[in-house]
């Protein structure tokens, strides 16, 4: 039974993958480079003397204030009155290897394509799930350090917060919005690819030698 | 018991209606006046005054009024066609509200005078049409020229005194690619300046000038191009050609007589006064050719001697304005003694120069025949002073003695009209009162925007709240795009708007932060680790970040008898995120746009303890936005 098992397993993996699931492959590959370069996450703060909204854009390698960069110095000058810690590009380690990561993944996903076979695809797939996971975890105790280390002496006292990481919630007089970008949508569609890909070759058998 | 009537019956009757036009009719002696606008009252119906001066809080004017402020030495933003006052740019007076003459930069364009006289504004040009780059000011009294740069509405050059021109009332007049500000003397002196002469032999020592202000196309930088020297006659108003007028540029004059006293009845004895022709390509060319004199390090040119840079053409008594239409062809001069304003054709006064249609002389230059040159004369009314354009054939003239607008129709005429210019007179509004300038946006261009027009009248005569004595001055809107001119709304300024200038408010887009990535100053710190003390000798240099809500540093110790130097920078870059810094007693008040540094010195004079603050209402914690300047005395 067990062996069974094992043996249908050990099919399944050194199943080749067909041509469209290569070129899924390959489009995976395009995506993680686009992630790269294209904007993960936004956060936007809208208050009443700041109507057209104040923005940070978080790519992999930099964070990017709206309004020519200045937006993030003006949060981080509003964010000195509850004692938040300026935040700034240097402090976030993340962004010297995350593109090097997206760049693994790239080439994980090409030698999948190239090798075609399906284990390279369980490789691929569960390491990238696990590296998304970890990331956003690693990106929420990122704004939960951010809202609960707050400067005691700073000259507002406000309950610490976690500001939030999808959607709207209001923090003294701004509406915080919080929403993935481009890249991050890059970046979901990698597990989509790589299951379409494996579903593509579902019914693929070894090639008789 | 006190009866209510129904609101149409408290408004004028038919004979309020007829007393009010009876001496209008009698004083002008010609058509009657336009409907009254009284009816368009209060109510904000669609369509009704109310409605179309009404700017919803939140949204924006459609174009910019640049008033000049007169003896305030200012100059006065509002927005059309609600009338507010938007901003003031102080330009030759000091302004604490800005800061302006308080820090070192603007304390040396003041110079040594605290006040100006700010006349007539007028927008740079390219082909002819605003191009809004600066609006350039002029200084009636001191003889001064200044140049506000609309990226930022700051005032950014003051040329002069002017050498060899005094009473710089002809001017600001630019030319139609901003080559020139044309620039008369409505007072003559006895030249170079600075020597003395008895006034009784005014018409021998006494000289006027036009001169040619040079501006630089990539920063208009001003400087003196060249000057005309000129019989003594008080040069009053003038404007630039275009179209076929292109190159040429004209003024009035007044005391063709050239008294030098009692000029009211001295003054006044001739039917004509002479305007100046002035060919300002030939002028240019002349100084390039060698052929000026240089006088207080400037070149003059004699025009006596160099012939086809200066003419004169009579025109009715006492002129003052005398304007250009938008095809460059037609020229209105009005004289404020006479009812008339002379339409003036410029083909035939080129024709007349070609062929050398000359009445005379007056030291040298060239009299052109009046009659020669003349369309006609028209019968505007009482006291009319200065006239603009809609681009659309339409005149409009302000009648100052009458009180009133009057509208008429440029050439061409039919014969009909020819033979009786009554004709031509289309319509006529009441204004309130004693209009001096009026402005229609654009008039000086080659396409004006021809839709409002805004009276500035001298006298307001408690149509405001009353605030005693100092009265304010009034402008009015009003609708020019129909055929009767309407009344719309009326404002109140302080003294004094002498001439305004309309631009589209999408014609410019100014900045609202000085960014510090464009920032080269040379004491600019971005950073509050960068502040320092530092002090050589009896000099005390600071060097100071003003941020939300602190100046770093916040203490500062300097003895008695030293020069302190401090150097601000405001590194804030948000939009109207302003500082300032006032230190108490000690005559400081200086304010910082966001990205902007600013330098100030005072000697200390006095120990003690000096609090210093920001002014300027920053954000919840501004007046936690303070200092110390410790002074310890001497020893």
């Amino acid at each position: 039974m067990i062996k069974t098992l094992f043996s249908r397993q050990y099919r399944f993996l050194r199943r080749p993958l067909g041509l469209a699931s290569r070129l899924l492959l390959l489009a995976a590959a395009a995506a993680l480079v686009g992630a790269v370069f294209l904007p993960l996450w936004k956060i936007h703060l809208v208050a009443p003397q700041y109507r057209e909204g104040l923005a940070l854009r978080i790519y992999a390698h930099k964070l990017v204030g709206g309004n020519g960069g200045q937006d993030l110095h003006e949060i981080n000058t509003l964010n000195h009155y509850i004692g938040m810690k300026p935040l700034a590009q240097a402090d976030f380690a993340e962004m010297t290897w995350l593109p090097f990561a997206f760049g693994v993944f790239g080439l994980l996903a090409l030698r999948a394509a190239f090798i075609g076979r399906m284990q390279s695809l369980v490789d691929l797939g569960v390491l990238f799930v696990y590296f998304t996971a970890f990331s956003l975890g690693n990106f929420y105790l990122r704004l939960y350090n951010y809202g609960h280390q707050l400067d005691p002496r700073a000259p507002m006292t406000i309950e610490p917060f976690t500001p939030v990481m999808f959607g709207s919630q209001k923090i003294a007089n701004f509406i915080q919005t919080s929403l993935p970008q481009s890249g991050a949508l890059c970046l979901a569609l990698v597990p989509v690819l790589v299951a379409a890909a494996m579903w593509c070759s579902r019914g693929e058998t070894l090639p008789e030698s | 018991m006190k009866t209510h009537l129904p609101p149409f019956m408290s408004r004028p009757g038919p004979a309020a209606l007829a007393a009010a036009l009876v001496p209008a009719l009698l004083l002008s002696g010609c058509n009657p006046p336009g409907a009254s606008s009284s009816s368009s009252g209060k109510s904000g119906a669609p369509g009704s005054a109310a409605a179309r001066t009404w700017v919803a809080p939140g949204e924006k004017d459609e174009y910019y009024l640049f008033y000049s402020g007169g003896h305030s030495g200012q100059v006065f933003v509002a927005g059309l066609p609600s009338m507010r006052h938007i901003s003031t740019i102080p330009v030759f007076s000091p302004y604490p509200g800005t800061g302006y003459g308080f820090d070192e930069e603007t304390k040396a364009l003041l110079g040594d005078y605290a006040w100006g006289d700010v006349h007539h504004p007028a927008l740079s040009q390219a082909d002819g049409l605003y191009d809004g780059r600066w609006l350039f000011v002029n200084d009636n009294a001191n003889n001064r020229v200044a140049r506000i740069d609309l990226r930022d509405f700051k005032t950014r050059q003051i040329l002069g005194p002017i050498p060899n021109s005094s009473g710089n009332h002809g001017s600001s007049f630019v030319t139609e690619n901003t080559e020139y500000v044309l620039v008369a003397s409505r007072f003559s002196v006895p030249l170079p300046k600075g020597r003395h002469a008895d006034p009784a032999d005014y018409e021998k020592e006494f000289n006027g000038m036009v001169s040619g202000i040079k501006v630089d196309p990539s920063d208009g930088t001003m400087s003196v191009g060249w000057q005309i020297l000129t019989p003594p006659f008080n040069w009053d108003l003038g404007s630039t050609g275009k179209g076929p007028s292109s190159g040429w540029a004209f003024w009035t004059s007044y005391n063709s007589e050239m008294a030098h006293e009692t000029l009211e009845a001295t003054s006044t004895q001739g039917d004509r006064d002479y305007a100046a022709v002035v060919n300002w390509r030939a002028a240019g060319q002349a100084v390039r050719d060698g052929l000026a004199t240089t006088l207080d390090g400037v070149p003059v040119i004699a025009p006596a001697k160099v012939p086809g840079v200066l003419y004169f053409l009579p025109v009715p008594k006492s002129p003052h304005g005398i304007d250009t239409d938008p095809s460059g062809r037609w020229i209105a001069a009005s004289g404020k003694l006479q009812p008339v304003v002379s339409v003036f054709d410029f083909e035939k006064i080129k024709a007349a120069i070609d062929r050398k249609d000359f009445t005379g002389e007056v030291r040298g230059v060239p009299v052109i025949r009046y009659e020669s040159v003349l369309e006609g004369e028209i019968p505007v009314g009482l006291g009319p002073l200065h006239t603009q354009y809609d681009g659309k054939g339409n005149a409009y003239t302000s009648l100052y003695i009458e009180s009133a607008v009057a509208k008429w129709k440029l050439p061409p005429w039919t014969a009909e009209e020819k033979a009786d210019l009554n004709k031509v007179i289309l319509d006529k509004i009441d204004v309130h009162y004693n209009i001096g300038h009026l402005v229609v946006g654009g008039s000086d261009t080659k396409e004006p925007y021809g839709k409002y027009l805004v009276a500035m009248n001298k006298l307001s005569k408690g149509r405001h709240l009353s605030v005693g004595p100092a009265q304010p001055e009034s402008s009015q809107l009003i609708d020019i795009t129909g055929e009767k001119m309407e009344m719309l709304y009326e404002a109140f300024t302080e003294p004094e708007p002498h001439f305004a200038q309309i631009l589209k408010a999408d014609a410019i887009k100014p900045i609202e932060v000085y960014p510090k990535a464009g920032s080269a100053h040379p004491h600019a710190i971005w950073d509050a680790k960068d502040a320092s003390i530092t002090r050589r000798g009896n000099t005390v240099e600071v060097k100071m970040v003003a941020i939300r809500s602190r100046f770093i540093p916040d203490r500062i110790d300097v003895n008695e008898g030293d020069e302190l130097v401090i150097h601000v920078t405001n590194v804030e870059q948000t939009t109207d995120m302003i500082h300032g810094l006032a230190i108490a007693e000690q005559n400081v008040n200086v304010i910082f746009d966001p990205g902007e540094t600013k330098t100030l010195r005072l000697k200390i004079k006095k120990p003690g303890v000096f609090p210093f603050y920001c002014t300027n209402f920053c954000s919840a914690l501004h007046q936690e936005m303070q200092g110390y300047l410790a002074v310890k005395p001497k020893s």
